[in-house]
């Protein structure tokens, strides 16, 4: 179990500090990886991160009211779904898997949504894996 | 990989580079010879962010994110967690042969390197790698896909269904885990009852 760091004045205050901005660069890699280095898996990997330094210093059993298991079980899948979905919403227009070109009118903006939603998808679902990998992690060994 | 010096410009990058990959040599022999597991998983973690450099300094910023964030961010973590749960001292197994162990990995480094003899050099324009389907995603990615970053057109669209096999893969990675020690805790009492057969209560 993770030892418990909240009475530590220091680590708290700057924890809840830096938290916001972890996310929000998170999110910031997540709709700017088109246009710089980035992307889904970055992105989720990092809005994970933010969680895990936030159980490092509060606790599982507080992250938990923060973000429920059956959440991160539900986005687990609902980002492969995303996905998948891409795929499937291809095929029913007429196109190949995963061939964005068909989502729109213009190729390009098909291909731009294709890619937003698809990097979207990757993000939740990397995101979910980690915190829920570590949470159970963490969350071993309490009686 | 094969660093020579032809150009000027390139002094400096393939000297940061050298230092770098030094710095990770020194890191793996020290991982390998401590034996406090709470020092080598600080290692790693600082093993990884060096390679993360390492693909800063070589331009590949969207591998160098990932290493970072991945490698020396999130595996560290989990490691430092699985430590909680384990003890932090290796267990020295005593009649271990390592003089055929020094052999049998040194004969594998040494294979690795032959293999690298006739690979093309660092940064070839003229490698294989460069000339299948490189040229194309290059000069026809803003025309067909039309963002900016070539890595993301690779990597969400022309490559798409390998993305799609690496989300899964990350979806099973969680999947397992929760499988296997992710199911509701057991009060210890249960839990030795349930080892010992007594009990097929799973909650």
């Amino acid at each position: 179990m993770i030892p418990n760091l909240q009475h530590k004045t220091i680590l708290r205050v700057v924890s809840k500090f830096l938290i916001p901005f972890i996310l929000l660069f998170a999110l910031y890699v997540q709709w700017h990886g088109d246009y710089g280095p980035g992307g889904g898996f970055q992105a989720g990997v990092i809005f994970a991160s933010g969680f895990i330094l936030y159980t490092l210093i509060f606790g599982v059993t507080r992250v938990r009211k923060v973000i429920p298991s059956w959440v991160t079980r539900l986005t687990l899948a609902l980002g492969v779904l995303i996905y998948s979905g891409v795929g499937i919403a291809t095929l029913i227009r007429g196109g190949n898997f995963l061939d964005y070109n068909v989502l729109s009118e213009n190729a390009i903006q098909g291909q731009h949504i294709g890619i937003l939603l698809v990097e979207f998808g990757v993000g939740v679902t990397v995101f979910s894996a980690m915190v829920t990998i570590f949470i159970t992690f963490a969350g071993q060994n309490r009686n | 990989m094969k660093l020579k010096i032809n150009d000027g410009e390139f002094v400096i990058e393939t000297l940061i580079i050298m230092v770098l990959l030094s710095f990770m040599l020194i890191i793996g022999l020290a991982v390998a010879h401590i034996r406090n597991l709470f020092s080598v998983v600080i290692l790693t973690g600082i093993f990884s962010l060096i390679g993360a450099v390492i693909y800063v300094v070589m331009d590949a910023v969207d591998v160098a994110f990932t290493e970072a964030a991945v490698g020396a961010g999130v595996s560290t973590v989990l490691l430092l967690s699985t430590l909680i749960l384990v003890d932090s001292k290796e267990k020295v197994t005593p009649g271990l042969n390592s003089f055929v162990a020094f052999i049998l990995v040194t004969l594998t480094g040494g294979v690795l390197i032959f293999g690298t003899i006739d690979m093309p050099k660092f940064g070839d324009f003229k490698a294989p790698i460069h000339n299948h389907v490189t040229p194309r995603y290059l000069t026809k990615s803003s025309k067909e896909i039309g963002i900016p970053n070539v890595v993301t057109s690779v990597l969400a669209s022309y490559r798409g269904y390998d993305t799609l096999g690496e989300t899964f893969v990350i979806f099973t990675a969680a999947i397992g885990v929760l499988a296997i020690i992710g199911r509701g805790r057991r009060k210890p009492e249960q839990a030795i009852k349930h080892a010992k057969g007594e009990t097929f209560d799973d909650t």
